[in-house]
């Protein structure tokens, strides 16, 4: 890393700035002003809209795997999915996650 | 304020304490790791808690350190950096409908803590009780983010000083991923949400060689669409 002091916090506060613009940007803009119907319903779907997509790529090709698919990630993310939709419970899931992603982790070094 | 808003009000920060504490169990590692990357990486103890700090968006921040190990020039640091955090701008605007009409410093406090888990672990919860109040749902937010929040911080604090004794070993890596998907499959609730994920997923990854945050903004203004679309034609079907 080649950065003066100085560069680095600049970086730090502006990635601090920006970061808080951006989550404050419509809450703070539009205030309880009225919203569209067709926009609300756009809005409702914004959890599952973006959070699949942010894991997806995580799940296929780790990092820490060399951007090679990984069974037991793959498994890993298979089991969460499965018992936190039929659970509903958020907590089932990274349970199941956790134990399937360790639990092959320490099957495949045995192997 | 009546005291029985008062009550519902305290009731409230408490159940989001209640529902936020165990993402405890999932930003500590994150952040723990954060501060064990950061600090491998050349930033001195201030820089690497500043950034726990001022930032709280653990993706970005990995983004960031990354790019800074790479000697990336400045302005491609920081645009690649929040182009990952844009996603909270939508997030903002779904919160509009419920915490719109806070008092602007309570909706610049949330802005603050708008982070995936707060942001997703309060939208079930207000979707799930439509009569809450607004002070009611400000105060759920407050209460999510209370402890999950200082954990990141001193975390991260953690991390920077136990640096290598963090041994890569422990796989720490796939713990986000597995909270995401655990925090977004109980919202599977419709077909229309399931075709939304189901976009969301196939857009990002015929994207992914995009720059950092960009392909899944695409990606997730496609899902959300698609979601609306479907939700609506179903809507005419049951009619």
């Amino acid at each position: 890393m080649s950065y003066t002091t100085a560069e680095i916090w600049l970086i730090i506060a502006i990635m601090g700035v920006g970061t808080f613009l951006i989550r404050f940007s419509f809450l703070g803009l539009i205030g309880d002003r009225p919203m569209p119907p067709f926009i609300l319903r756009l809005l409702r779907f914004t959890p599952v809209a973006v959070l699949p997509g942010m894991v997806a790529p995580l799940a296929l090709w780790p990092a820490a795997t060399g951007g090679q698919p990984d069974p037991v990630r793959l498994l890993a993310a298979a089991a969460t999915v499965i018992v936190g939709y039929y659970t509903r419970h958020v907590l089932w899931g990274v349970g199941a996650g956790v134990v399937t992603f360790y639990g092959g982790l320490w099957v495949t070094a045995l192997l | 304020m009546t005291s029985t808003a008062k009550t519902a009000t305290r009731s409230a920060f408490l159940a989001g304490f209640r529902d936020g504490a165990p993402f405890v169990f999932v930003a500590a590692p994150f952040s723990l790791l954060f501060g064990v990357v950061a600090t491998d990486a050349g930033l001195t103890l201030a820089q690497a808690m500043g950034f726990s700090m001022l930032v709280i968006a653990g993706a970005a921040q990995f983004a960031a350190i990354q790019l800074m190990v790479e000697n990336a020039g400045i302005a491609f640091v920081l645009l690649a950096a929040l182009a990952v955090n844009l996603r909270m701008a939508m997030y903002s605007a779904s919160l509009v409908p419920y915490l719109g009409a806070a008092p602007l410093w309570q909706r610049a406090l949330i802005a603050y803590m708008n982070f995936d888990q707060t942001y997703v672990v309060s939208v079930a919860r207000y979707e799930k009780d439509p009569g809450m109040s607004v002070p009611a749902r400000v105060a759920y937010f407050l209460g999510v983010a209370t402890p999950i929040t200082p954990v990141w911080m001193a975390m991260t604090l953690v991390g920077i000083l136990a640096g290598q004794a963090v041994p890569e070993a422990w796989s720490l890596d796939f713990i986000m991923p597995i909270m995401f998907l655990a925090m977004v499959a109980p919202m599977m609730k419709s077909p229309a949400h399931i075709a939304a994920a189901a976009m969301s997923i196939c857009v990002a990854l015929a994207l992914a060689w995009m720059p950092s945050g960009t392909g899944l903004l695409i990606a997730a203004g496609a899902a959300m669409l698609t979601g609306a679309l479907v939700e609506i034609w179903m809507e005419r079907r049951g009619s």
